[in-house]
């Protein structure tokens, strides 16, 4: 089977509008979680969000173009150009390139202004390029055309594992030989009325901040943005003389098969020891973990568990970036990718900030507060999501 | 709206009989919530429903083990509850 390496990556999320304002921000410590500001934020619960900053469409896109395009497949489009010119890829590469991007909401904002339209405004009729907006495969689709990548191209959703999945299916296909360079990653754009509305109903959001695995946490911060990868055939990546970042080494993708929401230890411990076992890795390379660490009692607790199941008493550190670029849902395995590079990369561990005390139940080394330096051989990153789906990745360093 | 606290009591042995797909008269007045087996999912439509019953909002976060702004703990917690809610709301 052939080597799957990293060779680029970009990223639009709460901290920055690109991959080096993101890894500053994880270097620093920075929060990107503030008061949402969006229109009828007034009328919710929860009024706090990661969501991006200074997003101006115009900046980024031909006038012409911007109806076409969804903020889900706007974030898409800059994140995965960030990453091509990152690789150095050429543009053209037809059959032997594609593109599988995760998504949980997709288009949600064309949803919800055109519902507004029809039912709260009495309009007759919304923009034809409704539907071309609001599917879930516009983001990878709109990749692929930008691109010229025209092998495999398609969209996962897995709720808050869509990234994951996505990114272990696009390894798997560069590793069978069905494709030489994967665009993957997820992209997300929910932080509209609507979106978090529905996710109030649930009691699982914090009115305050995110707290992973921290005593007196009150739950999860949802955040918007998209990361986009460069997955390349490691000889692909050499005959060109392409930098090589990481090495994606495995993936492990397990299902509860339990309850629809709450997580199960053991199913994400499968899924730690699948990705392990493809990787051909021991529990003793591993340097870091990138947790899902959504900063719910129930997440935590069950990650902690699961992580000192497979990793014994004295697991790896563990962080949870999501208290710095907020819970992206479908695009947060690709932040956490990106995360999980700059501890390869640089040697630093990216910290869990907002932590306040240790809570019993999660006996974890959480990097708190401040980022750390560590000598970091391999790394894994974990998405566990409501479905009771889970899927985790492992990278090796280059 | 006023309600009195026998419609209340009523209500919410009604709402989370209904979660739990028995009937009103297999909740005991003062049952309390875990015992009768309440998962998380029928926790949170059935503190909907009474939200939508009264016309109140009940500040709730499954995130809050010991629960300090709502206890919905038991049958007679959640009815002082929910009349609080409906006083502060007419006051």
């Amino acid at each position: 089977m052939r080597r799957v390496v990293v060779t680029g990556f970009g990223t639009v999320n709460a901290l920055a509008l690109d991959g080096p304002g993101t890894l500053q921000a994880f270097r620093e410590g920075r929060c990107g979680i503030g008061q949402l500001g969006f229109r009828d934020a007034e009328r919710l619960t929860i009024r706090i969000g990661a969501e991006v900053k200074g997003w101006w469409g115009e900046n980024h896109f031909l006038v012409k173009d911007l109806p076409l395009y969804d903020r889900v497949a706007q974030y898409a489009l800059v994140a995965g150009a960030e990453a091509m010119a990152m690789a150095g890829l050429p543009q053209g590469l037809g059959p032997r390139g594609g593109v599988i991007l995760g998504t949980a909401a997709g288009g949600i904002r064309t949803w919800e202004d055109s519902y507004r339209a029809v039912f709260a405004e009495g309009r007759n009729r919304v923009s034809p390029l409704v539907v071309p907006r609001l599917m879930h495969n516009a983001p990878a689709s709109h990749l692929s055309i930008r691109f010229g990548l025209q092998g495999p191209v398609l969209a996962v959703s897995s709720a808050c594992a869509s990234a994951n999945h996505a990114m272990g299916l696009a390894f798997q296909q560069i590793r069978a030989g069905a494709a030489d360079v994967m665009l993957t990653g997820g992209a997300e754009a929910m932080l509209c009325f609507g979106g978090i509305k529905a996710w109030e109903g649930l009691r699982v959001l914090a009115p305050d901040a995110c707290r992973p695995f921290s005593l007196g946490r009150k739950g999860m911060v949802i955040g918007d943005g998209a990361g986009v990868l460069v997955f390349e055939a490691e000889e692909h990546a050499r005959a060109r003389g392409a930098r090589v970042l990481a090495e994606v080494a495995g993936v492990g993708m397990t299902a509860d098969s339990g309850d629809i929401v709450a997580p199960s230890a053991d199913g994400a411990a499968r899924a730690m020891r699948a990705a392990l076992q493809d990787a051909g890795m021991a529990v003793g390379d591993v340097d870091y973990i990138n947790a899902h660490g959504t900063g719910t009692l129930a997440n935590d607790r069950a990650e902690t568990a699961a992580i000192r199941e497979v990793f014994g008493d004295a697991p790896p550190p563990v962080s949870s970036t999501k208290s710095m670029h907020g819970h992206a849902i479908g695009a947060t395995g690709a932040l956490e990718a990106i995360a999980c590079l700059m501890a390869l990369t640089e040697g630093l561990l990216p910290p869990t900030l907002g932590y306040l005390a240790a809570d019993p139940d999660c006996p974890l080394d959480v990097v708190p507060n401040v980022a750390r330096p560590a000598r970091v051989r391999a790394t894994l990153s974990n998405a566990f999501a409501f479905g009771g789906l889970n899927a985790v990745l492992a990278f090796r360093a280059a | 709206m006023s309600a009195s606290r026998a419609e209340i009591e009523a209500a919410v042995v009604a709402i989370l009989a209904k979660q739990l797909l028995l009937s009103p008269g297999e909740v005991a007045a003062d049952a309390r919530v875990d015992e009768m087996g309440l998962d998380s999912l029928g926790k949170v439509e059935a503190i909907f429903g009474l939200e939508e019953r009264f016309g109140i909002a009940i500040p709730f976060n499954a995130n809050e083990p010991d629960q300090p702004d709502f206890d919905f703990s038991s049958v007679p917690s959640i009815v002082a509850g929910v009349e609080r809610l409906i006083a502060q709301k007419t006051a």
